[in-house]
């Protein structure tokens, strides 16, 4: 089952409490997840900790899912970051703001385990 | 043992200066009143992966060498480059940020500052309507009515509701929290609305749309409104429009939610309209949430320095603006820097995925105390001291007041004014070699 969203990005106090230990794992743990409406989680038939991913028109990223009951329907929130950042938009309109909240999105559960920092950017070298 | 008051936090835009630390034999054993975040930059000195020697990429790895071969071989890449994009500086010292701003004009290259990512479009926005601010001590000691417009304080800036607004008390508003009014605006009911007297929940995207919306009630035009604007009943519009005319003082501080959504930098420029508007009827201010700790310096600085604030372009021998065009993301996504210097930021884990790509392609050097996603993308890393901790220095907090940051503890780095220095002076002596 895949659901339509619509996916922000934004800081969290933990993700800003590991800004300057990014090779840490609290740092994944941190960032590497989507948050949604636990009606939006039934709706994907994924629980608290299940691999979402979560594609746009720009790219894919597996994150962990989380629920949170502040999120209204169909809104995906992804704490700022490398995971968030691999499938927001570079599109900024001409004043050099990309567009990180706000992007279609694509949300379905998965087998593939999110990446780790240090393996996300390698695909970047890959590319 | 050296027990340091009022040392200042180097980590976000509020820049608190009332942090007590203990310093045992050149080591931070006690730090009192930080935050969170606060707490995690002044324990990440012993906790945290430093680099812990500069590193050059040799076949694909990163091996250690001395600085002065790291600043050689990036000097040596900034003199062979045509399009050269300095990005970041925000999390160090104003002194650091001119030397940048220096080398910068030196190379012809591009310098942006985080902003291009964060409050830009509010800077595109003073420039446009203006932006009618106060310091943080006004709003303390005068602000009954407080908004926050799609920011997050509890989690972003999680001591600025009890130093600042909110909850703080002041000469005016000795009542504190029990007799201010607090809003929040947002697409999602954050820790920071579960705090408020009132929610406004709107439809992510539709900022413009509200703050028009205010704007025509504010200025007695009620009849025009629709019975529901960006997802929010009318009644509730006026409530929120009333509320902000019958403040004696008001502030709207405003954040990512404003600048990174739809209309961007026409949110901010909406918003300062409505700033005007109530003024006809109260006192009334903006402030933006800003992140990293001196990137109101950066703009500070480069201002006063090029006339512009943040994507300024030297290629043509003088200063260049034009952020769609000169900002760091659309730069890299157009594929045009061929080498980058990123410092005192990190480009590998805020920018979106092309612009990352394009950094993938090229060489890049870093300076930064810490490895990150960055680190992982450089050719030549050069770690330097953290400013606030082992190096002192001037940063602007979010209102623009400067505060001296005090050096707590001795370092073996160098400090990000000295790399500047030294990386300016390497490329004018590989100039004259030419």
């Amino acid at each position: 089952m895949k659901i339509k969203a619509n996916l922000i990005s934004g800081r969290t106090a933990d993700q800003g409490a590991h800004l300057e230990a990014k090779t840490h794992k609290g740092y994944f743990d941190a960032c590497a997840y989507c948050e949604l409406n636990s009606a939006d989680l039934e709706r994907l038939g994924a629980s608290e900790g299940d691999n979402l991913k979560v594609a746009t028109e720009f790219w894919e990223v597996v994150v962990f899912a989380k629920a949170n009951e502040g999120n209204p329907d169909g809104l995906a929130f992804i704490p700022m970051g490398p995971w968030a950042n691999a499938v927001l938009s570079p599109d900024t309109h001409g004043c050099g703001m990309p567009g990180f909240k706000g992007v279609p999105a694509e949300i379905e559960v998965t087998d593939e385990k999110p990446l780790d920092m240090k393996s996300l950017m390698k695909k970047y070298l890959e590319d | 043992m050296p027990v340091i008051k009022d040392a200042v936090c180097s980590l976000c835009g509020s820049l608190c200066d009332d942090i007590t630390v203990t310093v045992e034999d050149n080591k931070i054993t006690k730090i009192e009143n930080a935050c969170i975040l606060g707490h995690s930059k002044f324990v990440g000195m012993f906790e945290h992966d430093r680099i812990e020697t500069p590193m050059i990429r040799k076949d694909g790895e990163l091996v250690s060498v001395s600085y002065e071969e790291a600043i050689e071989a990036a000097a040596k890449i900034l003199v062979s480059s045509r399009r050269t994009l300095s990005y970041g500086w925000c999390s160090t010292s104003c002194e650091a940020i001119s030397g940048a701003i220096q080398l910068a004009e030196e190379t012809g290259s591009i310098i942006d500052s985080t902003a291009n990512v964060c409050h830009g479009p509010s800077a595109l926005a003073a420039q446009e309507k203006g932006s009618p601010s106060a310091s943080l001590g006004e709003i303390k000691n005068r602000a009954d009515v407080i908004v926050f417009w799609g920011c997050n304080p509890v989690h972003a800036h999680p001591r600025h509701m009890s130093r600042y607004s909110s909850f703080s008390k002041g000469f005016f508003t000795e009542k504190g929290r029990k007799a201010r009014t607090m809003a929040v605006i947002d697409v999602r009911k954050t820790d920071t609305a579960k705090l408020a007297d009132k929610y406004v929940e709107i439809e992510q995207g539709s900022d413009l749309l509200l703050v028009t919306a205010l704007r025509s009630i504010v200025n007695g035009h009620e009849d025009v409104i629709p019975e529901t604007v960006a997802g929010v009943p009318k009644a509730e519009i006026i409530e929120l429009a009333e509320t902000l005319k019958n403040a004696k003082f008001a502030c709207i501080f405003f954040g990512m939610g404003v600048t990174q959504s739809r209309s961007k930098y026409k949110n901010g420029d909406a918003m300062s309209s409505l700033i005007s508007d109530l003024n006809q009827h109260t006192k009334a201010v903006m402030i933006g949430m800003r992140g990293h700790y001196n990137v109101t310096g950066f703009g500070q600085v480069a201002t006063w320095e090029t006339g512009f604030p943040m994507a300024i372009d030297f290629a043509k021998g003088y200063p260049y603006y034009n952020p769609g065009e000169t900002g760091a993301n659309d730069l890299l996504v157009r594929e045009e820097p061929d080498a980058a210097i990123i410092a005192a930021a990190d480009a590998g884990a805020h920018f979106p995925q092309k612009a990352v790509r394009h950094l993938a392609r090229i060489p890049v050097i870093q300076i930064d105390p810490y490895a990150n996603p960055t680190t992982e993308l450089a050719d030549v890393v050069i770690p330097s001291a953290i400013v606030g901790i082992e190096a002192e220095g001037t940063a602007y907090r979010m209102d623009a007041i400067s505060l001296h940051m005090k050096k707590l503890i001795d370092s073996k780095f160098k400090t990000d004014e000295e790399i500047v220095k030294d990386l300016t002076e390497k490329v004018r002596e590989l100039k004259r070699g030419a």
